[in-house]
């Protein structure tokens, strides 16, 4: 068994085992923090793969951003976890049987001979020069640079889309009013008063 | 060396493990959303592969394209998630019966 096999079934089984872990964990940020697990062994995974850009993307943009996100959310919501739970056992059957036959279908179909070494065979990496980064840029913004375009603005609408759903008005709250301010002029503000003046009384 | 088929393996475990997800926990809303994340590292991870055996890198720009879209999703996911939180007080999908669907 070669380094690269070794690395392979060692980060395969830590990413099924806290798969398993994010679906039957009792605690929801227990949940969340073994999908952070589950997602940097894939990381990993994909390093074996040279596909070197997309494993650091997978850490930084779903360990370091969605994920914080998941784990916020979690934390600031008043979750009731047994009530959470009820029905798992009942469920827990129906959920396996279905479980086993896919994947018992899809391994059926992935060792049906398509996919071995002898059809597939794996092909030599590439050289240390090669910038797996440099290549995938060069690609997205010529043949595919109208789907960048269009997940831009996939992105934008997705944050206006959260910004506008979570933004709440309070009506007790003030709020400072910047255009009023700014067209305010002396007479709106200042009264000039001019009183007559009063004897001085001697004592 | 490791066969292809040994990657696709591991993608159709993961594909299975979230969807027993979905059905095991159709209460909590959140360990649904974190399932849909994994359902879609399951399909990415096939891409990758692909991309790899077949030398072809246009496999990993589709993922990169599913990144975005996942990021996005569970973005807005999680804003409803809230918005749903503050109304109801409840993340409960059984609680969530409003349009009689």
């Amino acid at each position: 068994m070669t380094f690269l096999q070794m690395i392979f079934y060692v980060f395969a089984a830590i990413l099924v085992v806290s798969s398993l872990l994010v679906v039957t964990v009792r605690n929801p940020v227990r949940a969340a923090l073994f999908l952070v697990l589950a997602f940097f062994s894939a990381a990993c995974l994909w390093l074996t793969l040279e596909a070197e850009f997309l494993a650091i993307t997978l850490v930084l943009v779903y360990v370091g951003a969605v994920m914080v996100l998941f784990l916020f959310v979690i934390m600031m919501l008043d979750i009731d976890i047994a009530q959470m739970r009820a029905g798992f056992a009942n469920y827990l059957p129906l959920g396996l049987i279905v479980a086993i036959i896919m994947a018992g279908e899809l391994t059926l179909v992935m060792l049906s001979g398509e996919f071995g070494d002898a059809e597939l065979p794996r092909p030599a990496g590439h050289s240390a020069d090669y910038s797996n980064t440099a290549a995938l840029g060069r690609l997205v913004y010529t043949d595919y640079v109208y789907t960048f375009e269009l997940a831009a603005v996939i992105l934008l609408v997705a944050i206006i889309a959260a910004i506008s759903l979570t933004l709440r008005r309070r009506p007790e709250t003030r709020y400072q009013a910047p255009e009023e301010q700014v067209k305010v002029r002396k007479k709106d503000r200042l009264r000039i008063v001019k009183l007559p003046r009063r004897p001085e009384k001697r004592p | 060396m490791i066969p292809l088929s040994h990657y696709l393996i591991v993608g159709a475990l993961l594909f299975a493990i979230s969807v027993v997800g979905i059905f095991l926990n159709r209460k909590n809303l959140v360990i649904i959303l974190m399932a849909i994340e994994l359902l879609l590292l399951a399909a990415n991870m096939n891409f990758v592969a692909f991309s790899h055996y077949l030398g072809n890198l246009s496999g990993q720009v589709f993922v990169f394209f599913v990144l975005t879209v996942a990021a996005a999703e569970a973005a807005i996911g999680l804003a409803i998630l809230i918005v749903l939180f503050r109304t109801r007080r409840s993340i409960n999908v059984q609680d969530l019966d409003h349009l009689k669907g």
